[in-house]
């Protein structure tokens, strides 16, 4: 590999690396407080965590039907 | 100094600085911060469904918008549409190509897309009369290890060529292409506002990309071997990553860092999936052990395991309604929980 397309690569890690060193970055009590709200408001209407009762499951055990 | 030296430096320096201003706003850890939190239920989902008819390794599953149809691919040379209310199978899809690793829906349900060692997505339209392939996106210089639909019109994927890609499916040709992971891309999963999508890769990084201008916004470091797995958290301001070095990690976008690490000392097995309950306080994890585990999102704990498949578990789903979580084996079956 040519000495100037390592240069052109390296130019690029920085250039990336400039960007994200930029960005602001809220505080984690602050993201952690918000997902936890987040997860507690949908929390009645997760039907994998309140559970699913026979007659609203769509998936609840079929009966077995036979051709007589 | 040498202008290559100088950027070497620059590059160290740049990265000392993430470091720092990343510690800088962690003025506490996950863990403590969801003290207050009351347990999750501890989860015992019972089999509802058990769908046979794939005869070989099943690498792939997705939910249709609908709640009720899905997609599964094996290396069976075949991807299978089912109605999982009925158990029923609506259509199956031959493979030009048996290689087979991902499968994904339309939102609108009109279009299925797959593709595989053959470094081509191919999309289907189920709704004419007899399915026809509508187009093979190919560009891709490796496997195609993802794909996702945004519309009708457009397809991202991810590959073993390092790019993930975002396709016009009128032209065929790709829009955007991201360049920035040094490792075979294994996984994506779009933003829910959809301007954004986060990729995870063989280089160990998750990052975080703008759809349109094709920027990589954000590099999440913390794992330690290949991210197989990538989901978005419901509220779009966080993600989990699933990886072969055995942990599940929780990567907050806002902080810009781990929040925490899903990990117990008796599991010595890749994660190769992940699926999130709708509220995101449940995280459903495939293992290579051929169990699923099931772990508490906030808190860290494990709060159930499905056990059932005789093989390794490859793909999770949670449809948009979150009334079931659907596992996919290499033992060739599906299986529906809740």
């Amino acid at each position: 590999m040519s000495g100037s397309s390592n240069i052109v690569a390296m130019k690029k890690i920085v250039q990336q690396l400039r960007f994200e060193a930029n960005i602001n970055r809220v505080k984690v009590s602050q993201a952690a407080a918000d997902l936890q709200q987040f997860c507690i408001q949908n929390a009645l209407q997760d039907p994998l965590l309140t559970g699913v009762s026979s007659s609203t499951n769509p998936f609840r055990t079929q009966k077995v039907c036979s051709f007589l | 100094m040498g202008e290559m030296e100088q950027m070497k430096k620059e590059a160290e320096a740049l990265k000392t600085q993430i470091e720092a201003a990343r510690k800088a706003v962690h003025d506490t850890d996950m863990a403590s911060a969801a003290s207050g939190v009351a347990p999750a239920p501890r989860v015992q989902l019972k089999t509802r469904r058990n769908l046979k008819g794939h005869l070989a390794k099943i690498y792939a599953m997705h939910w249709s918008t609908d709640n009720r149809l899905m997609v599964s691919a094996s290396q069976d040379g075949k991807l299978l549409i089912w109605d999982s209310h009925s158990g029923n199978k609506v259509n199956a899809v031959p493979l030009k190509s048996s290689w087979v690793m991902t499968c994904a829906y339309a939102p609108s349900g009109n279009l299925v897309a797959s593709g595989g060692l053959d470094n081509m997505c191919t999309v289907y339209n189920l709704k004419t009369p007899v399915i026809k392939t509508v187009k093979e996106l190919d560009a891709h210089t490796g496997y195609l290890s993802c794909a996702r639909f945004l519309s009708d019109t457009e397809v991202l994927t991810a590959s073993g060529d390092t790019t993930c890609a975002l396709w016009d499916l009128e032209t065929g040709k790709q829009k955007t292409v991201f360049l920035n992971h040094v490792g075979d891309c294994m996984c994506l999963s779009l933003s829910p506002d959809m301007n954004s999508f986060v990729s995870g890769a063989c280089d160990s990084l998750a990052k975080l990309w703008d759809i349109r201008d094709g920027q990589c916004k954000q590099t999440f470091l913390g794992h330690t071997s290949d991210i197989n797995a990538i989901s978005f958290y419901p509220g779009g301001n966080a993600i989990i990553t699933g990886s072969d070095d055995c942990t599940c990690k929780m990567y907050d976008l806002r902080a810009d860092q781990e929040l925490i690490t899903y990990q117990d000392a008796a599991l010595n097995s890749g994660v190769t999936s992940l699926a999130l309950s709708m509220s995101g306080r449940l995280i459903f994890a495939g293992y290579d052990d051929f169990n699923c585990n099931i772990w508490d999102s906030l808190k860290g704990e494990k709060v159930g395991v499905l056990s059932g498949h005789d093989n390794r578990v490859s793909c999770t789903g949670v449809p948009p309604d979150g009334m079931c979580v659907c596992t996919g084996s290499w033992d060739s079956f599906l299986k529906i929980w809740n």
